[in-house]
């Protein structure tokens, strides 16, 4: 068995699963709030980002498990020894993407090559020549390789995309069997029923949609499962390690700080704002002052004071940090804290006016008349009605947040520099561009992975927005239909 | 009208001494004087001598918070807290924790600063605001629906991007600008387009999908009806009637966007080069320098006040129905 090594990160991670798999339950079971949703789940865009978003968070999932693999036993130690652990803490994520661990080159190499990037002087029939020299493993197992490159390449994308091709059609026959179940239809009549389903269609999820999505997914997946085994798809960086891996490990810290910071802002946000809503006067008044002095601060400063308070807190306690990932973990569980306590001014604010709203209505007064609690108002017939505002900014912050944490790795205040991020990865890429010839692939793939992640979460919140802020509907950009415009 | 700023200047004094107070101790819960000053002598082995004496020339030598030894109100006029917090109010910011004198060093960064943020908040404002129209020109049409997908993608793409791609094409590719710099008088142009272009283009996704929210609310109501059924042109009712009710929301925007358009443009200043303001902070921040942070803050949540009390008086001339009172 290998040892488990438990992080606050990954801890409220998996809380958050749990939190999230609750709610469904509890929206289940609600008629409202399962109305509500339903718009989230017909409007396509959401639906597509959606997809894209649950492969996001399975990546960072898988990263969120942390273990020190157990060390065999040598031959010739004591049967009673105590068992040995590895010092690196592994994640399931690097154990299932090994090979692309151990296939570090010497420095840089482009997207699928197999030569280096950097010349080297080598003696050719007795003279002094700079040549690009093979890689250890990015195309190794070529034995003419500028002849039979393209050949292999063009031979494995064609694999790959027929392998995510079949598994996209499986997985396609799969969800129209289970719809026809469900709907009692013959699963061939069902699954001309999904790939008809348009977003226009009001009553059905968009099945078209999503199918394409997950075929594009598929397809890339399967591309890279045969790439990747014999080349780096995405080149190697300055130190030699594989471009695809390192942005991989990057999802989980973009998704933590996404998750993380946004959670961390909700109970001061809710609390204080629905006091200052609910009991107006004094409290009101303290609470304002509050955020006014918060929200007055300049972001970046506050938060870049907070970080240099927790630096000067982890160099004191350096030696309580039995291994590297650990406390580049603390450090990135503290940024979260340190974000949610600097930002939560914000929803603090819309709670407060919201609640004032609520506060006014009928059945709060009817309440007070039934000598309810404040506590039980509050809890029972405040809360519940401001909610959907904590949903809406929510998932607004997290594409937000993602964004942020490039901008702080930039000034120097964000995650540990040992710890991968999109941040770390653009600073780097920053004086890779001034190279000539530039190294691009670096920058590309960031990019890459970082917008298809913040453009998933900026479409699937619009569509919650939209779903519980009915204003918000008006301004979708839509051809105006027959019936509408008449 | 008068009693209505005089009141919120009130206001302004308080929430500048919590601003105080709070950057105040989180500084001092993360250095000790010592501390400080071991850090700006930046030998490596310090004497407590050397220590006690660079103290004592910046004043850092006095207690925290309040004074014992000293008589009367000097208790809590001797201390740190009142040095290098409260004479801030007084505008008298003092040296930096280097020896540098703060207040010139911030007069020769402000215009820098202000070339920069200026062209850009109104440049920003004016494309945000033109695109929006056309958006809103055209609505419920495929440029509408393509254009809001042209600012989601834009608003989706960190602003790092745009000026990293932006430096290595048009800087190293094209040659079209110097990389990065400064330098006074005409040359200021050269030096000054690409982080102004590159500004506007990074904020116009969100930017012009905020704008456009806002005009289409404008636009959704009874009098715009009202407008086009008496028969006047599309463009009469944008212009003439959304156009000019909107300005209440986009004024309260920019009111919010004022104080990050003069501090905030940290990145885009340190990325290329320009020694304003943004660059002062970042270095401050890395040196660890209390003093100068300290300023900036104070400095920002002025003109955070400033603005918000600026933009509820330019609600006044906007909307002639908003009375301070």
């Amino acid at each position: 068995m290998p040892k488990f090594v438990f992080l606050w990160t990954d801890l409220v991670l998996w809380l958050v699963v749990a939190a999230s798999v609750a709610y469904v339950v509890h929206v289940r079971g609600n008629p409202n709030l399962r109305a509500t949703w339903r718009h989230v789940l017909h409007d396509a865009p959401a639906m597509s980002a959606a997809v894209v978003l649950g492969v996001f968070i399975v990546i960072a999932l898988l990263d969120s498990v942390h273990l020190r693999p157990r060390l065999a036993a040598v031959d010739s130690a004591a049967p009673d020894a105590a068992v040995a652990y590895a010092t690196r803490t592994v994640s399931p994520l690097d154990l299932l993407l090994r090979h692309a661990v151990d296939a570090r080159e010497k420095t840089y190499s482009p997207p699928l090559a197999y030569w280096s990037f950097q010349r080297e002087n080598t003696v050719v029939d007795g003279r002094d020549v700079r040549v690009q020299p093979r890689l250890a493993f990015g195309g190794a197992h070529l034995q003419d390789a500028e002849s039979e490159w393209i050949p292999d390449l063009l031979q494995r994308s064609a694999l790959g995309t027929i392998g995510g091709l079949v598994a996209a059609a499986l997985l396609m026959a799969a969800v129209a069997a289970l719809r026809a179940r469900r709907v009692g239809q013959h699963w061939r009549a069902s699954l001309a029923a999904m790939l008809r389903s348009r977003a226009t269609v009001d009553t059905e999820v968009p099945w078209r949609a999503m199918i394409v999505t997950a075929t594009l997914v598929l397809v890339f997946i399967g591309w890279l499962a045969a790439i990747w085994p014999a080349y780096h798809p995405f080149g190697t960086d300055r130190t030699g390690n594989d471009v695809l891996f390192q942005a991989l490990k990057s999802i989980r810290t973009a998704v933590v700080i996404g998750t993380l910071a946004t959670i961390a802002t909700l109970p001061l946000a809710i609390v204080l704002g629905v006091l200052a809503g609910y009991f107006k006067g004094w409290v009101d008044d303290l609470i304002q002052y509050l955020y006014t002095v918060l929200s007055a601060i300049p972001p970046i400063l506050l938060v870049a004071a907070f970080v240099l308070l927790i630096n000067v807190y982890i160099d004191r306690h350096a030696e309580s940090f039995a291994t590297g990932v650990e406390r580049a973990e603390l450090r990135l569980f503290l940024l979260c804290l340190i974000l949610g306590i600097t930002g939560w001014a914000t929803l603090c604010r819309l709670l407060r006016a919201e609640t004032l709203k609520v506060a006014e209505l009928e059945y709060v007064q009817a309440a007070h008349a039934f000598g309810v609690s404040h506590w039980g108002i509050m809890r029972r017939h405040v809360l519940p009605n401001v909610m959907h505002l904590v949903l809406i900014v929510a998932v607004l912050d997290f594409s937000a947040l993602v964004l942020y944490e490039a901008v702080l790795s930039y000034v120097g205040v964000g995650v540990d520099p040992n710890s991968a991020s999109f941040g770390s990865m653009i600073n780097l890429a920053r004086s890779e561009m001034s190279r000539d010839p530039a190294v691009w692939w670096n920058l590309a793939t960031a990019f890459t992975f970082m917008l298809a992640l913040v453009l998933a979460a900026n479409l699937f919140a619009d569509a919650v927005r939209e779903a519980f802020d009915p204003r918000a509907r008006a301004f979708r950009p839509r051809r105006l239909r027959l019936k509408e415009a008449v | 009208m008068l009693n209505y700023i005089l009141r919120r200047c009130g206001y302004a004094v308080l929430i500048l001494i919590g601003v105080n107070l709070l950057t105040f101790t989180l500084f001092f819960a993360v250095n000790s004087p010592d501390n400080i000053a071991r850090l700006n002598i930046g030998a490596k082995r310090v004497s407590q001598d050397a220590i006690e004496k660079w103290k004592a020339e910046r004043g850092y030598d006095k207690p925290l918070w309040f004074n014992a030894k000293a008589a009367g109100a000097d208790k809590l006029r001797q201390t740190i807290f009142w040095d290098r917090s409260l004479k801030l109010f007084t505008l008298n910011f003092g040296t930096s924790d280097s020896g540098r004198d703060i207040a010139h060093e911030i007069a020769t960064r402000i215009p820098a600063s202000l070339a920069l943020a200026g062209p850009m908040l109104l440049l920003t404002l004016f494309s945000g605001i033109a695109f929006s129209l056309l958006l809103v020109f055209f609505r419920a049409s495929y440029l509408d629906f393509w254009g809001t997908v042209v600012c989601v993608v834009m608003m989706s793409i960190s602003s790092l991007f745009y000026i990293i791609i932006a430096q290595w094409f048009f800087g190293k590719t094209l040659k079209l600008v110097p990389l990065s710099g400064f330098a006074p008088g005409l040359d200021l142009l050269k030096f000054l387009a690409l982080p102004v272009i590159v500004g506007i283009v990074f904020q116009l996704g969100a930017e012009a999908r905020l704008f456009r929210a806002m005009l289409l609310e404008e636009a959704s109501k009874d009098y715009v009806r009202t407008a086009r059924s008496k028969g006047l042109a599309e463009p009469a009712v944008l212009f003439g009637h959304v156009l000019r009710n909107a300005w209440l929301p986009i004024l309260t925007h920019v009111g919010a966007l004022l104080p990050y358009a003069f501090l905030g443009s940290i990145v885009f200043e340190s990325f290329f080069g320009i020694p304003g303001l943004g660059t002062y902070v970042v270095e401050a921040i890395v040196a660890q320098d209390f003093a100068i942070v300290h300023t900036m803050v104070f400095l920002g949540s002025l003109l955070y006040i400033l603005a918000y009390l600026a933009t509820d008086i330019a609600y006044t001339f906007v909307d002639p129905r908003v009375r301070l009172a």
